[in-house]
């Protein structure tokens, strides 16, 4: 039997139904694996009691018949989701040791659904990053190696005398460390996670990038829904208007499992539509005949690698064969999203994280006044890429500048939704895109003196969060190091159903990718 | 545009985010590369286009104005640093 930490969800799903193992046994395997992998630095918190407690609670639900739909199965929690009783630190020293007295909706539908917390993950701090480095609590580290770092158990060893025990920080010759590629960001815990077989599924935030880019890097299936198919009730905000909360599996039915349960109508968000939430998983074996897939020519940037490019024309290819129509299509503002977002998230960032303020909750450190009070918690707090952002959000606020920036940003935004409503007037049903401009890079390797060198690994996937559009990332092969590639669906509003169908045929032609064996352990 | 160091501190005291010395060039450097990043948002013509308010089209949910949540002060301060009575307490600001 295959270990109960490789299963698909629907795979496990179909195991505890058949009572060939528990729920029970399911959560320890897990919790055994998670124990082994802490040099990966994927989990900020683990509770394995929670997990064997709701799993036990889910064995019974299953001895008397009344399994629900994602009953016994471990998940991970992306460290920015509240969940009663169990600290939340958004990957932030700020929040101290918050712990909140009440349970996020998409956190709550889970558990309402029976699935089983084995702990919370690791994040770029307050979601913001692209690699998992601006995390306070230490760089979490892909279980994926190049292909020619793979195959040395000595890996393992560096890295586990790397991590400093107390700050969980990497210590050590900046060469060797930057071996270790990084998962991506901001959901970085949640992606090596999943790939490192440390949970079935795990829930995961983008608001430019942050679920599609690390799902990409690490050869998983991460889907960001329409902005407000999700609820954001209880989740730490970065970008209100962009947020919008997703889950990272295995397989493209796992996602699709996954999002039925964390989806739906919730009165405590008012941007929450009130839709009702199709069966996904009935989605996935659809199909693409007959749907019309758009090729966006501006996302063939300049200097593209060849290895994307021809990633690209075989997913157009594998599409086309299984019968889509293919078309070329234009959307000629997507040059200008990723500036305009670096100023409408950032303005939304700084107003968001103007309650981090030593009053409430969280770290305080004090002032001779209330001013320098503030001012001193937030220069302790805050690591360096939050302030950095939160600074040019007020900035692009400040009078004088509001119409230059933030106006004008607002109006391109309005322009890069319209492109896509074109496209879609067009006939057309979803547009393949790469997921991102390179595979995963090494830890330390990008954007130490330019912040911007960073930001440009979310090129391809800022345009979907700009429109609210859903967005889904599929692995799609292996560079010529060994490291995985995805693509990127882009669908219309609230039809997540089509994403998760063509997603489907790429998962079938592509072939599920081999997850890394376990050097960390 | 590009900000200078007089620039820097004033966003940093908008921003109530206390910085040093030695910080103020790093942060200037770092603020103007992101400034320099978005300024060919300047190529676009925008004239007679509406500045993004609702990313979908929705109407504002809207409930009955009353008391649907509460009645538990100890839960709310339980997090807060300093608190007493179920207050939050702040360094004196009026004097």
């Amino acid at each position: 039997m295959t270990e109960l930490t490789h299963l698909t969800i629907s795979e496990a799903r179909d195991g505890l139904k058949a009572k060939t193992f528990s729920a029970t046994e399911l959560a320890q395997a897990h919790i055994a694996a998670v124990e082994k992998a802490r040099a990966l630095n994927a989990y900020v918190l683990e509770t394995p009691e929670k997990a064997l407690a709701m799993a036990k609670a889910s064995d019974e639900k299953i001895a008397r018949g009344e399994a629900r739909a994602l009953e016994g199965i471990p998940l991970g929690v992306k460290d920015l989701f509240c969940t009663d009783g169990v600290t939340a630190t958004a990957g932030s020293k700020i929040l101290g040791n918050f712990n909140p007295p009440y349970e996020s909706t998409v956190t709550q539908n889970l558990w309402n659904d029976g699935a089983v917390m084995l702990g919370k993950l690791n994040l770029d701090e307050f979601a913001m990053g692209s690699s998992n480095e601006t995390s306070a609590y230490g760089p979490v580290v892909s279980p994926w190696l190049r292909r020619d770092d793979s195959g040395s158990n000595s890996l393992g060893t560096v890295l586990r005398s790397a991590r400093d025990s107390a700050t969980n920080t990497l210590q050590g010759d900046a060469g060797l460390l930057s071996k270790f590629r990084v998962p991506g960001g901001s959901s970085g815990g949640s992606a090596a996670a999943v790939a490192a077989h440390l949970c079935l599924g795990a829930t995961a935030t983008d608001t430019g990038g942050s679920i599609r880019q690390p799902a990409a890097f690490t050869g998983t299936v991460g889907i960001k829904p329409t902005y407000g198919r999700v609820s954001r009730w209880g989740t730490v905000a970065f970008a209100s208007s962009l947020d919008q909360a997703g889950p990272i599996a295995r397989t493209v039915r796992d996602a699709a499992i996954m999002l039925r349960s964390m989806a739906g109508p919730d009165a405590k968000d008012t941007t929450c539509a009130d839709l009702p939430v199709p069966d996904y998983e009935a989605a996935v074996t659809r199909g693409v005949k007959g749907l019309k897939i758009g090729i966006p020519k501006e996302y063939r940037v300049e200097g593209m690698s060849p290895e994307i490019e021809k990633l690209w024309q075989q997913g157009t290819e594998w599409l086309r064969a299984a019968g889509a129509e293919i078309v070329e299509v234009s959307l000629p503002h997507t040059k200008y999203a990723l500036p305009a977002y670096y100023i409408v998230a950032p303005a939304e960032a700084s107003s968001n994280l103007a309650r981090y303020d030593g009053v409430r909750y969280g770290l305080r450190e004090n002032g001779k006044d209330i001013a320098d009070m503030y001012e001193r918690t937030r220069a302790a707090g805050f690591g360096r890429e939050v302030k950095r952002r939160i600074m040019i959000g007020t900035y692009v606020l400040s009078a004088g500048y509001y119409d230059a920036y933030y106006v004008r940003a607002q109006k391109i935004r309005t322009l890069i939704k319209r492109d896509f409503e074109e496209v879609y007037a067009q006939g057309v049903h979803a547009i393949l895109t790469p997921a991102t401009p390179s595979a995963a890079f090494g830890i330390g390797e990008k954007g130490s003196g330019d912040p911007v060198e960073m930001y440009l690994n979310d090129i391809f996937t800022v345009t979907v969060n700009m429109a609210g559009l859903p967005g889904l990332a599929v692995p799609a092969g292996l560079d010529s190091q060994g490291l995985p590639l995805g693509l990127q669906l882009i669908g219309r509003a609230f039809d997540e159903e089509t994403l998760f169908a063509v997603g489907q045929v790429i998962e079938d032609a592509a072939g599920r990718i081999a997850l890394p064996q376990p050097w960390w352990a | 545009m590009s900000v200078d160091e007089k620039t820097v501190r004033r966003i940093a005291h908008l921003a109530r985010i206390a910085v040093t010395d030695a910080e103020v060039p790093h942060l200037q450097g770092e603020l103007n590369a992101i400034l320099s990043f978005v300024e060919q948002l300047n190529e676009v013509n925008v004239d007679g286009v509406e500045p993004m308010t609702s990313v979908t089209p929705m109407v504002m949910k809207k409930r009955q104005d009353g008391v649907t949540d509460g009645g538990y002060p100890a839960k709310i301060v339980q997090n807060a640093p300093v608190t007493e009575d179920s207050f939050f307490l702040v360094p004196k600001v009026v004097e």
